[in-house]
């Protein structure tokens, strides 16, 4: 009685309302939903297949009841379980005449074995027989099955119904032989070889489901031999075409896109038939274009459109005009305000590069390469624009404006070697009959700070044009001090006379070996002058180990340009270049003299304007080094420790300062540099104090480790001055300890440190933790077991519900439900029903459903009613 | 594809005629290395549960297990905003989550991820249209019919019907079949109904 009951019930609710399943079954699955462990979860389900296999032997059941044990069967399996016992129930139900039988005998067998197991020898036959059948759904249903079941071995068996079901006059049918054969071809190229012309005959069937269908074999068919397929390329591309134009039924349309799935593959086929065929490629062009200009980039399925074209595009023969559609397309999402999806677009565009869109491409990147922060990352794009540049560039009036962008926004993160190139280029010219676009050329890398010295060398031929000095003075106002420096220094080097900017900088000097003229014997002439007109002479001491430094950074430079390594060696010989030294100091010098010996460092900027020679890198690098050891010293030292190192480096600095204020005219902007680079270091000093104490209480003996090196290494550094300065040496090199260090200037050490500061308050997370989890906190532990059905917990659920609020106030309209619910809350049912939105009835329904068959532990679930979609 | 040929490799294992095979030829029955777009679908509750699992690659039950293990602790560890694409073992997963369900279908990782996204949705969309507003219930109860609609719209890991309306046609018509006889069971259990009381 309990049984008619149900059936009653079940009718009642109508097929598509209830879930039309028996008591036993809809237990089942609310046990399993209530199960705490997975280990109750096992013996839940190890209880059923006992009963289903005692129940399945049982020859009086009714063969409607074995169709719901059949699928208990399937359910038990999908959980995990071994149900093998089951498996030739299963493969006994296909034998049934009843479709509703068959049709869950193929399911379950589908699901239940393949084609290596023993039992599928017991299906071929019934295979066989139902691909005859008059009910096409009959034919249906073994066809699917056959798709998975057939394999080589049977496959003779059912090969000729399927072939003959090609041209069975339903659609469905058709087009589930196709793909059977499309599986068989899979399975054993060699038994359906002769068979796959009848793909082709399919292409052309009149409903597009079929035609559509014909695309994945011949997809296939096209990946293993691409020349046997060419004649069908007008074929797909004017198919391509219809669907683009929308001349397919509308229900294919798949979010307002005319048959996305079909395109999709249309696509892929196109890219293989155009692949390094010309012709090919060339009917594709139009309708490749079409589908570009109609490309939507706000829908998922138009993404993936666009994106299969593109494959599409960079895979057939190239045409400039798609690539640069597709680039651009690309591009697109670049203003997408999500990192990571600009950065994969970057490599994306990276990729597939060509001459003919490198232009587009690499400008797009020296764009965002300005705009981007991460320091890491602007070096990675600088190497692949220049990378780019310098494989693709179309020209080198363009080659060498993309390099002055790229030096312009990351000058110092790129590779010195690259600036040496580009520096040859621009020297050796183009040959000389052009020597106007050679100027303009010339004149266009004047910014290229770099390697401006050498630049001014060709520039003494040619003027200035407006646009350089606006680009200089633009510089000079420039918020790097570096940068600052440079355009001063250039500008200076300008305001001398040719001749002598000639023979400071030969011409074609980066072209050739570079003598060292040690004794700067061209100066002499000069410094002679200055000496006349009154100028102090000049005094060697402590200056040598500046001019080192700048000799042997140049040097390292040209090491690189040119292939002809420099002698270093020389530089080492102490005595060499005494007279040099007095040269030099004569000349623009008479302040030296007011500083105490200390920081080598500071006397190269000064000898370094006398020289005119506007190396600054080394200068700055000489600032750095100073910096650097400060910020070391006081971000890893003891206080004790620290508290030294500022004061000295202080006094020194002024000691420095003081002479450049006396210094007058010497150099250009020596002052006003040097008092910023005061005060920046007296920040960082104060900064590096602050974060000592934090790195200190975060590392603690780790710290003391690190403050003894740092000491050591200063002890070292301080003692090579001090050395040279005794011996009264100029060219001794610098100590290399203070070369080695250089790097950071003063803001980094305010990067550096912020991490150090920011975790130090954050020592406690799990406090932070426990106070995010705090209102919930069991919930973690109901997400993890999992039996959330019935849990109590709804406050993770609701974190992905929506509106879980709403439910309680919409729900009262509804009372009677409550009422009648005699198992669940009335909070649980009315969330439910609120949320259903769009068709309440339909929701109420179900719910009313729900708790009729008892099966309801969701009052604290709502997820399980969600609506999928909704 | 090495893993599959690994993991297919050792499921041929138990099989002695097939494996013999396997150790000597690397793929003797041309069925590791066939090009499939969809490995396999499985759907997966919140909470961890298993809704449905088809597999269209050959897996045996005991790496069936592990794959579903190690699938749902990959996807259902991922925030709502994360991507729908993750890496796993060679392959992509390509999942979404509905409501409290997740929908996973694994690809190569060639494959077009957004259009196998989209076949998700198109999937979800007639599941909806079938079962009215479909919900999570509706699978746990009506899997099977969840199985019959996915293999009108996906056969042997391909898309087989891209247009709903086909394919609803064709799962209503086979259902009208099972109502029929639905009907003449419930008459004649009514008959016996009336008979017995």
């Amino acid at each position: 009685m309990e049984q008619l009951r149900t059936i009653g019930r079940e009718l009642a609710m109508g097929s598509q309302g209830g879930w039309g399943q028996s008591k036993e079954f809809l237990d089942l699955v609310k046990s399993i939903g209530e199960a705490r462990s997975k280990a109750e979860e096992d013996r839940i389900i190890a209880r059923e297949l006992e009963h289903l296999k005692r129940r399945l032997a049982d020859p009086d059941v009714p063969r409607r009841k074995m169709k719901e044990l059949l699928l208990r069967l399937v359910y038990a399996e999908m959980l995990g379980h071994d149900a093998s016992f089951g498996h030739i129930h299963a493969v006994k139900m296909t034998h049934d005449e009843s479709l509703p039988l068959k049709r869950t005998g193929y399911l379950a067998v589908a699901l239940f074995i393949d084609e290596r197991h023993d039992l599928v020898i017991l299906v071929v036959n019934t295979i066989q027989k139902d691909l005859r059948s008059d009910n096409y759904l009959v034919v249906c249903a073994a066809l699917t099955a056959a798709c998975r079941l057939i394999g080589e071995e049977a496959m003779p068996a059912v090969l000729p119904q399927v072939v003959e079901l090609l041209a069975h006059p339903k659609e469905a049918v058709r087009k589930k032989a196709v793909m059977a054969l499309h599986r068989f071809y899979q399975r054993s190229p060699s038994s359906v070889s002769h068979l796959v012309s009848n793909f082709r005959k399919r292409l052309c069937d009149n409903d597009p489901g079929v035609m559509g269908a014909t695309l994945c074999p011949l997809y296939d068919l096209i990946l293993e031999d691409p020349s046997s397929y060419k004649d069908l390329v007008v074929s797909f591309v004017n198919i391509l075409k219809q669907v683009a134009e929308r001349r397919l039924p509308t229900s294919y349309d798949y979010h307002q896109m005319p048959a996305p799935f079909i395109q999709i593959k249309l696509l892929k086929i196109l890219a293989v038939l155009g692949s390094g065929d010309k012709q090919a490629s060339g009917h594709m062009y139009t309708v490749l274009g079409d589908i570009f200009r109609k490309g939507d980039t706000t829908s998922n399925i138009g993404n993936a459109i666009l994106y299969e074209c593109i494959c599409c595009i960079s895979s057939i023969f190239p045409n400039p005009k798609m690539l640069e559609a597709a680039a651009e397309t690309t591009s697109k999402f670049l203003k997408d305000p999500d990192d990571t999806l600009k950065r994969k677009t970057f490599e994306l565009l990276y990729k597939m590069t060509k001459s003919t869109n490198v232009e587009v491409i690499v400008d797009r990147m020296i764009e965002y390469m300005i705009n981007i922060t991460d320091h890491h990352y602007k070096t990675e794009i600088a190497s692949r624009c220049v990378e780019l540049a310098e494989q693709f560039a179309p020209s080198n009036q363009w080659f060498i404006q993309t390099m002055n962008k790229v030096f312009e926004h990351a000058g110092d993160l790129v590779n010195i070697k690259v600036a040496h190139n580009l520096m040859r280029l621009i020297a050796e010219g183009f040959g000389e009959d052009d020597e106007g676009a050679d100027s303009q050329l010339r004149s266009s890398a004047v910014s290229i700070l770099k390697i401006i010295a050498f630049e001014i060398a060709r520039g003494r031929k040619i003027d200035m044009l407006p646009e350089c000095q606006t680009l200089v003075d633009e510089l000079s106002a420039s918020h790097s001090t570096d940068l600052q420096q440079r355009a001063y220094e250039l500008q200076a080097l300008l305001g001398l006379d040719k001749h002598a900017v000639e023979s400071v900088m030969p011409s074609d000097a980066s072209c050739e070996d570079i003598e060292v003229d040690r004794n700067l014997s061209f100066l002499n002439g000069f410094v002679q002058q200055a000496l006349e007109s009154g100028a102090s002479p000049y005094i060697p001491e402590s200056e040598r180990s500046g001019v080192i430094s700048v000799g042997s950074y140049r040097s390292q430079e040209q090491h690189e340009t040119s292939a002809h390594a420099l002698r270093f060696e020389a530089y080492e010989l102490p005595k060499a270049s005494l007279p040099v030294a007095t040269a030099q100091a004569s000349m623009s010098m008479p302040t030296t003299d007011l500083v105490p010996v200390s920081e080598p460092g500071y006397y190269k900027e000064d000898h370094q304007a006398s020289r005119s020679q506007p190396s600054g890198d080394s200068l700055s690098g000489e600032f750095g080094v100073k910096l650097r050891l400060d910020g070391v010293q006081k971000k890893w030292g003891r206080p004790t420790y620290s508290s030294s190192t500022p004061s000295s480096s202080t006094s020194s600095q002024q000691a420095t300062n003081g002479g450049s204020h006396s210094d007058g005219g010497g150099s250009i902007s020596s002052q006003t540099r040097e008092s910023s680079y005061g005060s920046k270091r007296q920040q960082g000093t104060e900064v590096s104090a602050e974060k000592q104490r934090l790195a200190a209480s975060l590392f603690g003996s780790s710290a003391a480790k690190a403050d003894r090196k740092a000491q050591a290494s200063r002890k070292t550094a301080k003692e090579g001055p001090l050395s040279e300065k005794a011996t009264v040496t100029n060219v001794t090199p610098p100590p290399i300890k203070e070369q080695v260090t250089p790097a950071a200037p003063p803001p980094d050490l305010l990067d550096l440190g912020e991490p150090v500061s920011s975790s130090a308050p954050s020592a406690d997370p799990f406090s932070q933790l426990e106070g995010l989890l705090g209102p919930a906190s069991a919930t973690p532990v109901v997400s993890e077991t999992p039996a959330t059905v019935s849990s109590q917990t709804p406050d993770l659920m609701s974190i992905f519900s929506d509106d879980v609020q709403t439910g309680p106030s919409s729900g009262s309209t509804e009372p009677t439900l409550g009422d009648s619910s005699l198992k669940n809350s009335q909070k649980g049912a009315t969330v439910v029903a609120s949320k259903k939105g769009p068709s309440l009835q339909d929701a109420l329904q179900k719910d009313a459903t729900a708790r009729q068959v008892g099966v309801t532990p969701t009052g604290n679930n709502p997820n399980l009613f969600k609506d999928l979609l909704g | 594809m090495i893993s599959t040929k690994a993991l297919s490799g050792c499921a041929a294992t138990g099989r002695a005629e097939v494996a013999g095979g396997a150790s000597d030829v690397p793929d003797p029955v041309g069925i590791f290395a066939e090009r499939t777009l969809i490995h396999f679908v499985l759907l997966i509750s919140r909470q961890g549960k298993v809704r449905l699992t088809k597999w269209y690659t050959p897996y045996q039950q005991k790496q069936r297990n592990k794959v579903i293990k190690e699938v749902s602790a990959l996807v259902l560890d991922r925030g709502p905003k994360m991507c729908n694409f993750v890496d796993w073992q060679g392959y992509r997963v390509v999942y979404k989550r509905y409501a409290s369900l997740y929908f996973c279908m694994c690809i190569d990782p060639t494959d077009n991820e957004l259009e196998t996204l989209q076949i998700i949705h198109h999937y979800v969309e007639i599941l909806d249209r079938y079962f009215g507003n479909v919900c999570e219930l509706d699978l746990i109860f009506n899997f099977h019919k969840a199985y019959f609609i996915l293999d009108e719209v996906l056969i042997a890991g391909e898309l087989q019907e891209s247009n709903k309306k086909a394919v609803l046609r064709l799962v209503t018509a086979q259902d009208t079949m099972v109502e029929a006889a639905k009907e003449e069971a419930s008459s004649l259990s009514n008959i016996i109904a009336q008979a017995t009381k």
